[in-house]
């Protein structure tokens, strides 16, 4: 349990190594006293900490190592799951997998950013961050999906799409480009689940559906505190600065009418629980399924444009007519 | 030294300062050969060196100029102006930021919509404005680009979209990466219903911008050196700490690499963008 991730909670962490610590104690008389008492305090140190949560912490709790990642929701949640591999032109990407499983008493297709877990699995996984066949991999699968008419369901975690070289040379911008028009139009339901890090195009390039969710402890941004604070402040360490600004976290996101719902966490956050958040989470996905599967298809393509459309926040001043020509 | 200041106001106030379309004084230092060009020649001669063909910067209302048929093609939308929903502030705010560039530029944001004709063929054109706020897309470009490609398919004419950006607007947050959903969403609709879309690529267009709309042309046109991409050279420097290789990033690069269909020279842009329109409608 990696106290780094989210400092704020050192007091949590230790507290709970206390009780992990106990519960390996042989059965004595004051033993199940002293777990009981240490219980209570976790419990009430967790509402006083997580009730209090700046934006930078809670984005630190987005990026948690211990969060559940997307296979840990497809491996509790769905069953006879098939994992398909690659783009058909250049590669695999394993910071995106993709394939097909049965949930909610019905076969969908999934695709999701997945963060490894431990250095290895991390570098494997380039931490979350897609290459262009990824994206090209998750645009496969969703063309898949519109074919055999399978709902997709999107898991969305990634600090953003990898700025390297040879995803450059390949056209990053070109596959998440062609992923935006794609998924406007795909004839089938989307849901998208929203639950860690939402890395802004690296993100939206599967983040496009008819319903949009996100945990309670996710982000969503244009870009990260640290990218924001590095260009606006010049100085990276004001990421805290640049949370706060860039309001990204789930109830700002709500209120910008981004998301339509926030599925809450247990306390102290899905790491400290996984199974429980990942119990939340599959409530509310085939909730969502329920609304949209079998929705008229044209239907559901003009609410979807609707509520893209929507999206932004602007006035209207009426101005004079006419052109104003050059520099006039 | 005199002949490189300027001493007096110049009476043509070129209104689109980028950082390489400044003809301050009667003589420019070339962005690509170095040389120093009389500013005059370099006006009459569309922004291009006449040495080495270097494109300079150009603003919206010269490119305009350069492609539109029409003196004063009529202008939509210019009645949206922007907002400040997350009221945002770094050292400065994000309304001191906007009142700023709309003093410099005299532009209500980073996006020109017109309808017009190239060589007689009506089109509806967007141009971004490199020179407010870097081109960043805001809910304002977001708004008056879809609006502009709705027009296009309620009139069935095709659409030019002329990029200079640095990509998303990042003092509206979320919503400017919206926008990049928003427009597509639009586009969808016209690649559905058969009326083209040019997209038309200048120095520099990355980010969200060439993540979404900009990659999105039935061709993708791009002006020759154009820096194109998704992430910036500095940020993949720091990725990969190491230096990037020449001409990486840039139109003919893009070209090689199959993500453009042509690099045309600012001269025959015009024409050519008629030729293609020519075929498609």
């Amino acid at each position: 349990m990696a106290s780094t991730d989210a400092p704020f909670e050192s007091d949590l962490v230790d507290l709970r190594r206390r009780i992990a610590e106990l519960e390996e104690f042989p059965e004595g008389t004051g033993r199940r006293r002293e777990i009981e008492r240490l219980r209570v305090r976790l419990s009430k140190a967790t509402v006083e900490i997580y009730k209090g949560l700046s934006r930078w912490q809670k984005t630190q709790v987005a990026r948690h190592s211990e969060r559940p990642h997307t296979l840990d929701y497809i491996e509790a949640l769905m069953s006879d799951w098939v994992e398909i591999h690659g783009d058909r032109a250049f590669a695999d990407d394993p910071a995106i997998v993709a394939g097909f499983a049965r949930f909610a008493g019905r076969s969908v297709a999934v695709v999701g950013h997945q963060k490894g877990r431990g250095t290895k699995e991390r570098i494997r996984r380039n931490f979350g961050q897609p290459r262009p066949e990824g994206y090209r991999k998750a645009l496969r699968t969703m063309k898949l999906a519109e074919r055999f008419g399978l709902p997709l369901v999107s898991f969305v975690d990634t600090p953003g799409a990898y700025p390297g070289l040879g995803a450059e040379e390949r056209g990053q911008a070109e596959a998440i480009a062609s992923n935006l028009i794609e998924m406007a139009a795909l004839r089938t339901p989307i849901l998208v689940m929203v639950t860690g890090e939402g890395g802004s195009g690296g993100a939206l390039g599967i983040g496009m559906g008819d319903r949009v969710m996100m945990m309670e402890y996710a982000t969503y941004s244009v870009i990260s505190p640290e990218g924001c604070a590095a260009i606006l402040w010049k100085d990276q360490e004001k990421r805290a600065e640049a949370a706060e600004a860039l309001k990204l976290t789930a109830p700002d996101i709500l209120e910008l009418g981004v998301v339509d719902e926030i599925v809450p966490e247990p306390p102290g956050g899905a790491h400290a629980d996984p199974a429980g958040a990942i119990r939340r989470v599959g409530e509310r996905l085939a909730a969502a399924l329920e609304e949209v599967a079998d929705r008229d298809i044209d239907e559901l393509l003009e609410a979807r444009y609707t509520r893209f459309r929507a999206l932004g926040v602007l006035q209207a001043k009426p101005r004079k007519r006419g052109f104003r020509a050059l520099g006039g | 030294m005199a002949w490189f200041r300027k001493s007096k106001k110049p009476r043509e106030v070129v209104k689109e300062r980028g950082r390489s379309s400044v003809p301050e004084g009667l003589w420019v230092r070339c962005g690509g050969c170095r040389e120093i060009i009389y500013a005059k020649e370099l006006k009459h001669n569309q922004q291009i060196c006449p040495k080495c063909g270097y494109h300079f910067r150009i603003g919206a209302r010269e490119r305009i100029a350069l492609l539109i048929d029409e003196q004063s093609p009529r202008e939509l939308f210019n009645d949206i102006e922007p907002d400040d929903p997350l009221e945002f502030r770094d050292s400065k705010t994000y309304r001191a930021r906007l009142e700023e560039s709309q003093k410099r530029t005299g532009e209500r944001d980073a996006v020109v919509v017109i309808e017009g004709h190239v060589e007689e063929k009506p089109v509806v054109m967007a141009v971004l404005v490199y020179s407010f706020m870097g081109g960043s897309m805001g809910s304002v470009v977001g708004e008056k680009i879809t609006l502009a490609a709705e027009r296009a398919l309620a009139r069935r004419v095709p659409l030019l979209i002329v990029s200079a950006s640095g990509g998303a607007r990042m003092q509206e947050g979320v919503l400017s990466l919206m926008q990049m959903a928003k427009i597509s969403s639009a586009l969808a609709r016209l690649r559905e219903s058969g009326v083209p879309y040019l997209s038309i690529l200048t120095d520099p267009t990355t980010g969200g911008v060439t993540a979404s709309f900009a990659m999105l042309g039935d061709l993708n046109i791009a002006e020759p050196g154009a820096l194109i991409g998704f992430a910036g050279p500095r940020v993949i420097e720091q990725t990969i700490r190491e230096s990037l290789p020449e001409g990486f990033q840039r139109s003919e690069f893009l070209l090689e690499h199959g993500f453009l269909d042509l690099v045309v020279a600012r001269g025959e842009l015009k024409e050519t963008v008629s030729r293609c329109l020519g075929h498609l409608s």
